[in-house]
């Protein structure tokens, strides 16, 4: 799985020797993460989040597990023992703050990994699989957090429950038994809390192997890269070990600076303080909003007010609350169909200058727009704000997106990314090893660029 | 079909479709019958259990409640509103009988023949299922001087009929009945 030009794994001793030839997983990490793994030698940060959002997945299963060994989904004491965490069991506040945070940090990592994969656009052929893998994993995170955001049991883990299921009321016909089928009652109750705490234990394994499948998909074209063109040459590489292992190292360190600095000094900043007090299905805290991950999702839930009719007959043809599903939903579900949207060849978006207007002007104030929306009450200017900055963010993607993509003039491309990092001038390092860049990489056919079983 | 120059098979006929085929197909079926019945159980088991379903009722006294004033209870473990009308708020509501809403429904058809003051609804918001305000003394009643949703912001009049907001439906009247003149027995 990797270019023709990759080391090959070697085993030196008997023992990994005779592994090699009994279950060859030295040789597996090696080519997939090892030395034998040639990666873009230019790549910058934006591409150290892949392997943090897997550090993150590993975090909240070890630390998911413990605290699954002290915690009891039942109504009756679910919130005390998540209290008896706090307060008991040794360690116990460092670990739940650490998972609590750590699905907070998670959801940063996966949004700026996600952004990076919007500014260069990865999405493009040959990366589509990757891509909407990736989609899929952001859903089952979505589902993951939102469920174990429930079980402690408190006021915003209650009316979170009931008002998400509640989404799923809003399908014409069956959506009224649908929300009795998945809370197991009329109202999130015992049932709801058991199947939520089951399924909260099993989706992240679900990830995990969803994630194999995104790194499988990955291996077979390798990186993209910032200059957005192909490697065509064995000087466009450097291997993953030692380069990337080391890089991607350094920021592990500073992210769990910043990871450890929210535990200790900050744990609750990002949460609701509604949720230290007990669920109480007869009072609904006065601002119910989602973690915060979810506002801008949320804030587009909420701009949908009116119900969508024929007009002067008054016949609806979808009411609001409809609506409001359908648009959230849709606002990442129109990911799926990204990278058919966007056509233009080019990838990064430092080539393409009104793709970049439209990015940095567009796109990304209305998510900012949208995140603070989202945590806002339901009242003026927000509700209209939201709507504005929803109807941005469907253009964007559906019309604008498109548009762009025929009309612009992308800047010159460097021809290849050892020019784009050494410049023109300097001739091109001499190719260390015979293998296959031979003559002149340019015109090589396609097939010395596909990566070699 | 005769004259087919499909492969022989190890049947030694010369037609495309071998008999071992049948045999394919029906083995199929029947595990695929089979194995989708399973599903059944395993969906079904998600729905609410016997206790959860078991028909319960809720005796509520009215005697206490001043016009004007209501009462948050439980049904089926949802909240659950009792609230006096006064006069002002039985004219008013009558006097939107007949405007354009959502879900139109009159007064009338929202209480029970005799006890026009009485309206009795489910305290769970008809959009995602929040309770609204207003059932308390002090609470922000909304714009229609009924209830008010905080969550998305739907705005419930006096006779709890949705007015503004994303609620598709009136907040709704369970069934029902008086056993005496204070004494309404819900469910
Ligand atoms: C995709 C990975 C995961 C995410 C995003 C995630 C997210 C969350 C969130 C947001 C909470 C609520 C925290 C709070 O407010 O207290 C939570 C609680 C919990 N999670 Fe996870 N989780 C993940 C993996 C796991 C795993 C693998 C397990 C166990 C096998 C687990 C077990 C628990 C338990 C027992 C609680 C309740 C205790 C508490 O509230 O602190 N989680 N999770
Ligand atoms: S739940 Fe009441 S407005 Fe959304």
């Amino acid at each position: 799985m990797s270019f023709a030009w990759a080391k090959q794994y070697e085993p030196q001793s008997t023992f990994t020797k005779w592994l090699d030839e009994k279950l060859p997983l030295p040789r597996l990490v090696y080519n997939a993460v090892g030395a034998g793994y040639p990666v873009p030698r230019n790549l910058n940060y934006m591409w150290n989040f892949g392997v943090l959002a897997g550090f993150c997945l590993m975090l909240q299963i070890v630390t998911g597990v413990i605290l699954a060994m002290h915690y009891a989904a039942n109504a009756q004491v679910a919130f005390g023992t998540v209290e008896h965490i706090m307060r008991n069991v040794n360690w116990g506040w460092a670990l739940r703050y650490a998972h609590a945070n750590g699905a907070s940090f998670f959801f940063i990592v996966i949004y700026l990994h996600i952004f990076r994969g919007l500014f260069y656009s990865s999405y493009k052929a040959p990366r589509e699989m990757i891509w909407l893998l990736g989609v899929v994993i952001f859903l089952l995170m979505m589902a993951t957090a939102f469920m174990g955001y429930v079980l402690p049991w408190g006021q915003m883990s209650f009316w979170g429950a009931q008002v998400i299921t509640g989404l799923f009321s809003a399908i014409p016909v069956v959506g009224e038994p649908l929300q009795v089928w998945l809370l197991g009652g009329f109202a999130p109750d015992n049932a709801a809390l058991n199947r939520f705490f089951s399924l909260h234990f099993l989706m992240p394994f679900v990830i995990a192997g969803v994630v194999i499948l995104h790194i499988w998909a990955l291996h077979i074209p390798g990186s993209s890269n910032p200059a957005g063109v192909e490697v065509k040459q064995e000087s466009d590489t450097v291997p993953f070990h030692p380069y990337y292992t080391s890089k991607d190292g350094f920021g592990l360190g500073v992210f769990l600076i910043a990871f450890t600095a929210m535990v200790f000094f900050l744990p609750n900043a990002l949460g609701h303080p509604d949720n230290y007090i007990e669920a109480n299905p007869l009072s609904t805290p006065a601002l119910i909003v989602p973690e915060w991950y979810f506002y801008p999702f949320y804030a587009i839930l909420r701009a949908f007010t009116g119900d969508l009719t024929i007009p002067f007959t008054g016949i609806v043809l979808i009411p609001a609350k409809l609506l409001g599903v359908i648009g959230m939903f849709g606002s990442i579900l129109v990911w799926f169909i990204l990278p058919w949207l966007d056509k233009s060849p080019v990838r990064s978006g430092h080539y393409r200058p009104l793709f970049n207007k439209f990015f940095w002007f567009g796109l990304i104030p209305t998510m900012a727009a949208l995140f603070y929306l989202g945590g806002a009450h339901a009242e003026e200017p927000y509700i209209m704000l939201s709507q504005i900055f929803t109807a941005y963010y469907f253009m964007h993607f559906l019309v604008i997106l498109p548009i762009i993509s025929q009309i612009e003039v992308p800047k010159p491309l460097p021809f290849s990314i050892t020019e784009a990092v050494l410049g023109k001038d300097t001739p091109a390092e001499a190719p260390r090893t015979g293998t296959a860049a031979t003559g002149d990489a340019g015109t090589l056919p396609d097939g010395s660029l596909q990566p070699a079983e | 079909m005769a004259s087919d120059t499909a492969v022989i098979s190890e049947t030694g006929s010369e037609e495309g479709v071998r008999r071992r085929d049948w045999i394919h197909i029906a083995a199929l079926s029947t595990a695929g019958v089979g194995g989708a019945s399973l599903l059944f159980p395993l969906i079904s088991q998600m729905a609410p259990s016997a206790d959860v379903l078991a028909a319960s009722s809720t005796e509520v006294d009215i005697g206490a409640i001043a016009a004007g004033q209501s009462i948050k209870t439980t049904f089926r473990k949802q909240p659950l509103f009792v609230k006096r009308l006064t006069p002002e708020e039985i004219a008013a509501a009558k006097k939107d009988d007949g405007t354009s809403m959502r879900d139109p429904q009159t007064l009338a058809e929202r209480t029970k023949e005799g006890h026009e003051d009485i309206l009795i609804t489910m305290g769970v918001c008809t959009h995602l299922g929040c309770v609204p305000l207003g059932a308390a003394e002090g609470e922000n009643k909304g714009e229609f001087g009924g209830y008010f949703c905080p969550c998305h912001g739907s705005h419930y009049d006096v006779a709890g009929r949705i007015r503004k907001g994303p609620a598709p439906l009136n907040l709704m009247v369970p069934e029902y009945s008086f056993t005496s003149d204070t004494v309404v027995r819900v469910g």
